[in-house]
């Protein structure tokens, strides 16, 4: 299978068949990882810079680790304050870099479309490890790839999206990625932390968690951001727990054979209990190895897939 | 060389319903007689004693009242290497303008009698008047008033904090109060700075799917509202900047009608481009404050344009250094320039499909902002300054922001095709700028 595309930066661009393809893809990877040598030579001679404006531990090693078991060389820069600070600019960062003979660039940054602003000078291959409150195309994916495993099908599921939906890109990216392959989507969350329109992306709203749930397969729970609370957004994080938490009272209303997400790290006792996150339904876990497979893909899939091996020989 | 004669033109008068085919003489920096060919029925056309670079031929052409952008940042003192007043009204020239009122927010503030001087001194002999606005608070600080009085002794034609708003109700209070006593205007730029947060775009669906935090309409909204309610108790005029939202033309159409005396100008970015353009590319010229609206906001403001509700269109011409755009969207600076494209765009998007005639676009961009800020010019009248704008309305031409006369290049207009150029533009009766 080809891969038209140079860059990923966010699902909103995807079609269908892509996104299937990226699936498909991403099976192939993640059967690499249960073999006793978790090592493949697809990116032999390719290097890679992960760049990390702002810390996200999971994200990071789950990109390295991906990168390599395809065999390319690894660079990882981390910026625990924003480059700007320092008087470098973004631009001026990844020009050095590219200087310096890379191919891909992985950029995770606090600036929504920051991916975007890359692309117009690099030319390098840009994936999107996360923007701003814009998009987490990878994360979407894993997220849609672990579903796809449980149910073999995402058309007709119903899933519902809980919490911040308005500085989450981890939501974006799963109301793109979902309702391209015919899933119905809803979203649930204290009015506050819903923005404005969130209807016209094609999805259904609500604030009251019951009926949110009431008939998903699905859920997939959101990280609160504690600061949010500072910011006026909620009155408590008790509040916030008690009107939004994932109890076991309500999990009664989702279909049977149920399926708790998270895209971590929980905030234990806030968005859900100990309990529940360790349940048999929650698929926590799975979606932490699945990612280290889905972005294997995204990683082949951009470096040329098939068509870059018959070019090497 | 002075010019003496403008001839064979179609003679722009903003209150006239057309254009009117005529010659215009001049004397010194001033115009002397009109003759409309109307008036002289089909006799023999003046008696050429003039030499030929003292006349100028604006066959097929407008002639226009010398255009008046009553909204530009300057940016001396403080960031010359963005824009100096020389360069700025350069730019003003080469877009149709022979004057420009500068904002008080540069690098120390416009806020008293000398800085107001400076800018006076700096601007002459340059190629455009220069009328600087005072700022309304110290510092722009929006706590105590500046030193208005001095201020408009020494030249300023009307005060704002732009760039900012007057956040406290008190504070604007005081400065209409204060302001009415020199029959000035005060010029708000409208914002709820605690409804705008750290919004970098409009509040809408396309901040919604970019994932960026918005800045909502009514932002805008409740400070006109609260600065109308000020203007009808208070009696100072209030002119309202950068006009951006359907809410806010209805809030001022409504005002009008009831008698309070408002004024209110917008610009041609917010009636040629949305909000939708911005998740094409992240392009940082597409930043800027008010932000670009959503299509219902462009029709409203061309609505409000069309029926006398906005009485002029001002550039906000906002000069930045390249460095300073060239970063993620978020962390870009507000505004772009504007000067160079303003003419073309009017004529582009206002007058070629019907919503607006010349004559209207010489009152907004004219004889409105002479009257609003008691300036000369204004009006093609004898005796009245020979400030002239001639423009080209069948001249097709692409705009190239590498080409342009201002300092900076933060232009989101670069390689748009545009039909109405400046030809000449004549200041005092001297050819400042020849296209
Ligand atoms: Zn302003
Ligand atoms: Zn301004």
């Amino acid at each position: 299978m080809t891969f038209k595309r140079r860059h990923l930066l966010g699902l909103e661009d995807l079609n269908a068949d892509e996104l299937m393809n990226i699936l498909e893809t991403s099976k192939v990877f993640r059967e690499v990882l249960d073999r006793p040598i978790k090592k493949v030579a697809p990116l032999r001679g390719l290097t890679v810079a992960n760049l990390f404006f702002e810390p996200s531990t999971r994200t990071r090693v789950s990109f390295e680790l991906a990168e390599k078991r395809l065999s390319a060389d690894t660079v990882t820069f981390t910026a625990a304050t924003s480059s700007v600070k320092k008087g470098e600019t973004l631009k001026d960062t990844v020009r050095n870099l590219e200087a310096m003979k890379i191919d891909m660039v992985v950029i995770r940054h606090g600036s929504s479309g920051a991916p975007y602003f890359l692309t117009r000078f690099c030319s390098s291959s840009v994936i999107n490890a996360g923007d701003g409150q814009h998009e987490h195309p990878t994360q979407g994916l894993l997220d849609m790839y672990t579903m796809w495993m449980k149910y073999q099908r995402i058309k007709g599921l119903r899933v519902v999206l809980m919490g911040d939906a308005k500085h989450s890109r981890v939501i974006r990216s799963n109301i793109w990625g979902l309702t391209k392959l015919g899933a119905s989507v809803a979203v649930c969350g204290p009015p506050t932390l819903l923005p404005v329109g969130l209807e016209k992306l094609g999805v259904e709203v609500y604030t009251d968690v019951d009926k949110a749930l009431d008939g998903a397969d699905v859920v997939n729970v959101m990280r609160i951001q504690l600061e949010r609370q500072q910011a006026g957004l909620l009155p408590s994080l008790r509040e916030y727990t008690s009107l939004f938490g994932i109890t076991r009272e309500r999990l009664k209303r989702l279909n049977k054979n149920y399926t708790i997400m998270h895209p971590g790290p929980i905030n234990r006792g806030i968005e859900m209990s100990d309990e529940i996150a360790d349940c048999g339904e929650s698929v926590i876990l799975e979606q932490v190895t699945n990612g280290v497979a889905v972005r294997m893909a995204v990683l082949y899939l951009l470096a040329g897939g098939e068509g870059r091996k018959s070019d090497e020989d | 060389m002075k010019i003496k004669l403008i001839k064979n033109g179609a003679i722009v008068f903003p209150d006239k319903k057309q254009p009117l085919k005529g010659d215009i003489y001049l004397e010194g920096d001033k115009i002397k007689r009109i003759d409309l060919e109307s008036d002289r029925g089909k006799k023999a056309k003046g008696k050429a004693t003039f030499k030929k670079d003292e006349v100028i031929d604006a066959t097929g052409m407008l002639v226009l009242p010398g255009l008046i952008d009553m909204h530009v940042h300057l940016r001396e003192p403080g960031r010359e290497d963005c824009e100096t007043i020389a360069t700025g009204t350069m730019a003003a020239a080469a877009g149709g303008f022979t004057a420009v009122a500068c904002m008080p927010n540069t690098l120390p503030p416009l806020d008293n009698q000398e800085s107001v001087l400076f800018v006076k001194q700096r601007a002459s002999g340059c190629k455009a008047r220069v009328y600087p606005i005072g700022a309304v608070s110290r510092g722009r600080a929006g706590k105590e008033l500046a030193d208005i009085g001095e201020m408009v002794k020494t030249g300023a034609v009307a005060i704002t904090d732009d760039g900012s708003p007057v956040s406290d109700a008190g504070m604007m209070r005081r400065a209409l109060e204060y302001a009415g006593m020199f029959g000035i205007c005060v010029i708000s730029h409208a914002e709820d700075m605690s409804l705008s947060g750290k919004g970098i775009m409009n509040e809408g669906y396309e901040s919604t799917r970019l994932g960026m935090h918005g800045i909502p309409p009514f932002s805008e909204e409740v400070c006109i509202a609260r600065d109308l309610l000020l203007c009808k108790y208070i009696g100072t005029p209030v002119h309202i900047a950068h006009v951006s939202t359907k809410g806010a033309v209805e809030l001022i159409r409504q005002a009008k009608a009831d008698g309070v005396n408002v004024t209110a100008e917008v610009t041609p970015h917010h009636f040629t481009l949305t909000d939708a353009e911005i998740g094409k590319g992240f392009n940082t010229n597409l930043k800027m404050n008010p932000p670009l609206r959503t299509q219902e906001d462009v029709e409203a403001i061309i609505d409000g344009l069309k029926d006398g509700t906005i009485d002029c269109i001002a550039s906000d011409h906002a000069p930045h250094a390249p460095e300073d755009k060239e970063v993620e969207f978020d962390q870009a600076p507000n505004g772009i320039i504007g000067l160079e494209t303003s003419l073309g765009l009017v004529a582009t998007h206002l007058v070629k499909p019907g919503h607006l005639s010349w004559n209207q676009v010489a009152a907004k961009m004219a004889a409105n902002p002479a009257r609003i800020l008691r300036t000369v010019g204004g009006d093609l009248r004898a005796g009245a300054v020979a400030d002239i704008t001639i423009v080209n309305p069948k001249a097709n031409w692409t705009v190239k922001v590498d080409k342009f006369l201002s300092k900076s290049r933060n232009s989101p207009y670069d390689g748009w095709k545009l039909q109405g150029k400046v030809r000449w533009t004549i200041l005092g009766g001297e050819v400042s700028y020849e296209g």
